[in-house]
């Protein structure tokens, strides 16, 4: 432990990320630039996320990573190690137990409280950015709130696909002000975010951070005669049997045979040993 | 209708030693309305020169040209504008419209600028093209490939559509037949009938003889060459 | 009627050298100006200081709002600008690619406007975007395809309906036939001739070539070195050239 500064970082550093935080909840949805460190691990393996969670923990916090949904991926499982390691936080699979939660792209099953804190690995914080290049241009429509471009990109979704076939990244309006990129997050997961819980995004390699504060207003944009829907695939969990959470596919045989799981493995794994419960 | 007085006009060529031409001395000229006048004087006297001055494409120097009260020389664009639009016709010898615009529109075009409805528009278009003999299967080309003879109708058509009280016409029935050149005359008989004031170049004296009250020798308005 | 664009005194400088200078002139609804010049004469700079793409370093622009009469668009917030110049204002660049996005179909291109302004119905958004197509004579079956695989005479029908979708009463065209096939042009020409009296619009008209000018528009200023040498009506500025530089461009013109 006395090899590295708690949580890696050292406080100056942490004080420049919590003062963009900070900055972040005072006005939600907009991004907030920081001077983002080199991590040790490569960029896009949630860089920004982890700065953002080491300026977050405290030695009395119990730290949950999820990728897609999985505390048992590569990426979950060595950022939870690395905090093991550098901060000496407790840290737990069960999202009722933790108080902060990094996520690589999805939202937990399970509720959140005010009590707890979700970050998001966040790849491009930009939502304009596939149709603006010029982060000059796109910085001015965000202080002008001129959003129409936004709509377009749905516009061609629809004319293209007959829907709106954006399924992940689904840009939303924060509190009727700054359009969004809620991170690559799957679309049935928009709705979840007006919760209790703080929710921090971190982009290490785009230098930028941004927030949402507990209830936050958040609305998935949409066209009057194309409402958004919160989709998923149109399936039960083979293992836990339930049928209103976000579903994995998985081939099992070479014959091309597929099930359908819960992508939030605690979720499952807890409602697994009371299929009952989950059914309802 | 038409009062023009002392009117003088001169070119200088800056590009060419600034050379000084003078082209209009003094020049005087009334038209009542009804009243249907003729240029004459040899080529190069100042017939058109004249035409266009009164028609505010050439600028004047000096004096004063007014058409039903409004004064041409050193107006606005604006004015000029408006003047053409509603009070000043003007048929030239050539034809210069938008390649491929029907001739039907071509013809409309000076009723559609003062407002009024296309489909009346285009119908007295179709009356004034049939009475000028454009066959029908013509009109909805545009006239930039016809012939000489058509697209002079063709111009016509389009300075007669509307009831201007002013009208200017140059040489109208230069490259037309008897019988269009008739019908042309009749259009003019008709106008003056109207109590448009008209003045017109016509080197056919038999058309000249037949629509003017009066000619006017341009060749006395030349400046002295010393 | 009173000018719906009044420009007063417009300098531009870059360094020492003169952009454009001392400009000032009206114009009324339904008026087409056109200003001509060679390269480097100023007009562009001056049209680009018209449409607030420069800020001019002298001078007063006034444009009769919807809403609040005259108002001096160098005074202006930038947003009322930008919001100005989705509106009420187009710009019709001379390279479409420079004011198309090429990413995005053509229907997406004609609705972006509409949906900078707040539309949100899809149905509607592509029923106005599939009007405006065929009245610039796109069909309507081209309404999925991206710009990139039309002709640069489509390109550039396709660039005035994105301008004109939100019924401007401004128009800003910057050398708008250039770089096109004669035949296309003429097309073009009869189009925005025809669109110029249907909608009423004013036009600034910013070009080199003298037979566009003859055709469209209904005043001339002639430019050169930055300063205006010669006003007038369109005809009897090419007819009578009273400026020795006007008169150089005049007979420089090649006959056909």
């Amino acid at each position: 432990m006395n090899e590295y500064n708690f949580a890696y970082l050292d406080e100056q550093t942490k004080r420049m990320i919590r003062r963009a935080i900070l900055k972040g909840l005072a006005v939600p949805g907009y991004q907030v630039p920081f001077a983002s460190r080199e991590m040790p691990m490569p960029y896009g393996w949630g860089t920004g996320g982890v700065q953002v969670s080491a300026a977050t923990l405290t030695p009395d916090d119990t730290f949950k990573v999820i990728d897609q949904g999985a505390d048992d991926t590569t990426n979950a499982i060595s950022i939870r190690k690395f905090f093991e390691k550098t901060a000496g936080v407790q840290v737990t699979e069960k999202t009722s137990d933790a108080t902060v939660i990094q996520t690589r792209h999805r939202i937990p099953e399970t509720e959140l409280s005010e009590d707890q804190i979700l970050v998001y690995q966040v790849p491009i914080p930009e939502p304009l950015r596939f149709l603006e290049p010029s982060e000059v241009e796109t910085r001015k429509m965000h202080a002008l709130e001129e959003y129409g471009l936004m709509h377009v990109k749905l516009y061609e979704d629809i004319s293209r696909h007959g829907a709106i076939a954006t399924s992940y990244a689904y840009p939303v309006k924060v509190e009727g002000r700054y359009v969004m990129d809620p991170s690559p997050i799957p679309k049935f997961d928009n709705p979840k975010m007006e919760m209790a819980a703080i929710q921090l995004f971190g982009a290490g390699r785009e230098q930028r951070i941004y927030a949402l504060p507990p209830f936050t207003k958040v609305v998935s944009l949409d066209f009057d005669d194309y409402p958004f829907e919160a989709s998923k695939a149109d399936h039960s969990c083979e293992i836990c049997g339930a049928s209103h959470t976000y579903l994995d596919e998985v081939i099992v045989d070479d014959d091309g045979n597929r099930i359908f799981v819960c992508s939030d493995t605690d979720y499952c794994a807890t409602h697994a040993s009371k299929p009952q419960e989950a059914a309802e | 209708m038409i009062h023009i007085t002392n009117l003088s006009k001169h070119f200088i060529l800056h590009n060419q030693g600034s050379t000084v031409i003078p082209v209009m001395n003094k020049a005087n000229l009334f038209v009542a309305p009804g009243e249907c006048v003729g240029l004459t004087g040899a080529s190069g006297a100042g017939k058109s020169t004249l035409m266009r001055m009164i028609y505010g494409n050439y600028l004047c120097q000096e004096g004063s040209i007014r058409i039903d009260g409004t004064e041409i020389v050193g107006a606005n664009p604006r004015d000029i504008i408006e003047l053409r639009r509603h009070k000043l016709g003007y048929v030239s010898q050539f034809l210069r419209v938008v390649p491929r615009v029907p001739t039907t529109s071509v013809v409309a075009d000076p009723l559609l600028s003062i407002g009024v409805a296309p489909d009346v528009a285009n119908e007295k278009a179709k009356e004034l093209l049939t009475l000028l003999n454009i066959s029908e299967r013509l009109w909805s080309l545009s006239p930039t490939t016809f012939s000489g003879g058509e697209q002079q109708r063709v111009n016509i058509a389009r300075g007669f559509i509307h009831d201007y009280p002013a009208l200017l016409l140059d040489e109208p029935t230069a490259s037309l037949d008897a019988k269009n050149r008739a019908i042309v005359l009749s259009l003019i008989e008709r106008a003056k009938a109207n109590g448009t004031a008209i003045i017109g170049i016509f080197h056919d004296e038999h058309a000249r003889d037949q629509v003017c009250d009066r000619t006017i020798d341009v060749t006395q308005f030349a400046p002295k060459v010393n | 009627m009173k000018p719906l664009l009044a420009v007063e005194g417009i300098s531009k400088f870059y360094g020492r050298r003169i952009g454009c200078a001392s400009v000032s002139f009206d114009l009324y609804p339904g008026e087409v100006l056109g200003i001509v010049g060679e390269s480097g004469s100023g007009k562009s700079t001056l049209l680009n200081c018209l449409a607030g793409h420069l800020t001019p370093d002298l001078g007063q622009i006034m444009f009769h709002t919807r809403t609040s009469g005259m108002q001096d668009i160098l005074q202006m917030s930038e947003s009322e600008r930008r919001m100005l110049s989705r509106t009420d204002w187009a710009f019709v660049h001379q390279h479409a690619r420079d004011g198309l996005r090429m990413s995005v179909s053509a229907g997406g291109n004609v609705g972006e406007r509409l949906m900078a302004v707040g539309e949100r119905h899809y149905g509607q958004i592509r029923e106005k975007a599939i009007d405006w197509l065929s009245r610039v004579e796109i069909a309507s079956d081209r309404v999925d395809d991206r710009p990139t695989a039309f002709s640069g005479g489509m390109q550039q029908r396709l660039q005035i309906a994105r301008n004109l979708v939100t019924g401007p009463r401004l128009v800003f065209m910057d050398e708008p036939t250039g770089g096109l096939d004669v035949s296309v042009q003429a097309r073009l020409l009869d189009l925005l001739r025809g669109l110029v009296r249907e909608m009423g619009l004013s036009a600034i008209i910013v070009t080199h070539d003298l037979a566009v000018v003859r055709l469209l528009a209904d005043r001339l200023m002639v430019m050169k070195d930055g300063y205006v040498v010669e006003t007038g009506l369109t005809d009897q500025v090419l007819d009578d050239p009273q400026h020795a530089y006007t008169q150089l461009l005049v007979s420089s013109v090649l006959q056909v």
